[in-house]
């Protein structure tokens, strides 16, 4: 299974993004192989509108079952929820950090939003 | 003949300024109706007192998708410039709150799977007072398109000789709606420092919309001369100025601060009404032509 973690940088040691829409960029880490890789978020960082959505849409076809963050908007929630990704929220510190308290079920799911749109 | 009162700055007196201005012109035999288009805001009908008759629901339509017949090409995906309609595992997600209305999406699909439905966005109500036709938009809560809710408030009363247009302040896109299309646009506005910075930014909208237009002074004695002098300087005509009077006050407070304004500077109200005279020749002309 893959999961998605908001991240302020390109590599695991990065700090968590609390942003979903505008969040830097996506680690997508593979829990089997181990592997991550990095997708940037820029183009999204910058919309005028949309922004949860498009981060929603680039998640989902990067094939994960999960997302990590800090905060969802109530139309990021919608798009995700339509594609069964599950969603933890009020992840902090750094993105390793947050693989380990995944794996160790300390982070929450969120069943809605936890945020207003444009917050 | 339409007739926009707004303002720049909130508060400074554009419904009261609205509702004299109706009061005048219905008292001197004309059909007036006065539209409330500050639909996130409406106050019109707190100093009208009209008795309600009906209220409409206004819809805009939004997109519905028929699962059996998508493909999941995303032709609706790709034409939509606001991610309102998404695909999301090649199944067609809508989300109604971002939709603009445009039916693109409608009108590329390639195997007829979207229909539009009506989603409530507010409603207008109808009623009329003393000789006043009265039509107000109240935006649904949560919503936030007041555009096409004020462009529906604005199809009320059509055929009537005067129809006077309350905008919401600012100089945003709720005003640009409200005030697009009218014959003269009345800006009402107070000699505060506060009052001529909005005052400036509307004088740039109004001009940058090409639209006939003249000031109001309200509260006129408080604050300093300074917007006078720079309506002298920028060649923005003063059509009329109603004084800082508690008695007007007073009355507002109550509810009904046009008789009280009519019956003590009713002359500045035929200022006003002088001032647009010109924009129903115009308006008349145009229709004859």
């Amino acid at each position: 299974m893959k999961i998605a973690i908001t991240s302020t940088g390109t590599d695991t040691q990065s700090l968590v993004d609390e942003r979903f829409g505008r969040a830097k960029g996506f680690i997508v880490h593979d829990m089997e192989s181990g592997a991550s890789e990095y997708i940037d978020n820029a183009q999204n960082m910058d919309s005028p509108q949309g922004a949860g959505i498009q981060a929603a849409k680039t998640v989902i076809n990067a094939g994960v079952s999960a997302l990590i963050t800090g905060h969802v908007g109530p139309k990021a929630h919608a798009a995700l929820i339509a594609a069964h990704v599950d969603m933890f929220t009020g992840a902090s510190g750094t993105v390793d950090q947050a693989i380990q308290d995944f794996q160790d079920g300390k982070l929450t799911q969120a069943s809605q939003a936890t945020v207003e749109g444009h917050w | 003949m339409n007739i926009a009162v707004a303002s720049g700055k909130g508060g400074t007196g554009k419904t009261t300024i609205a509702l004299s201005l109706a009061r005048y012109i219905a008292h001197n035999g004309s059909r007036v109706a006065v539209l409330d288009c500050d639909v996130e805001e409406p106050n019109v009908n707190l100093f009208l007192g009209a008795a309600i008759e009906r209220t409409e629901r206004a819809g805009v339509p939004v997109p519905s998708v028929d699962p059996a017949a998508c493909t999941g090409c995303g032709a609706c995906e790709r034409i939509c410039a606001f991610s309102a309609i998404v695909l999301i595992n090649e199944r067609p997600l809508v989300l109604p709150d971002m939709c603009h209305s445009c039916g693109g999406c409608a009108l590329v699909c390639p195997t007829a799977a979207i229909t539009e439905v009506p989603k409530e966005i507010g409603d207008i109500e109808y009623g009329s007072r003393n000789g006043i036709d009265y039509a107000g938009g109240r935006l649904a809560i949560g919503g936030h398109l007041s555009p096409p809710l004020i462009n529906q408030v604005k199809r009320a009363y059509g055929s009537y000789d005067v129809r006077i247009l309350d905008c919401p302040p600012g100089t945003s896109c709720p005003v640009i709606e409200a005030a697009r299309g009218a014959d003269y646009l009345v800006l009402v506005t107070e000699p505060t420092p506060f009052g001529l910075n909005d005052l400036m930014l509307a004088v740039d909208m109004v001009r940058a919309m090409g639209l006939p237009f003249g000031v109001v002074i309200n509260r006129d004695g408080m604050g300093n001369a300074d917007l006078e002098r720079w309506c002298g300087v920028n060649d923005v005509r003063i059509v009329a100025r109603v004084p800082f009077d508690r008695r007007i006050a007073e009355e507002y407070s109550r509810g009904d601060c046009a008789s009280r304004i009519i019956e003590c500077y009713g002359e500045q109200i035929a200022l006003v009404a002088a001032a647009i005279a010109p924009a129903a020749n115009h308006d008349r002309g145009t229709h004859a032509g």
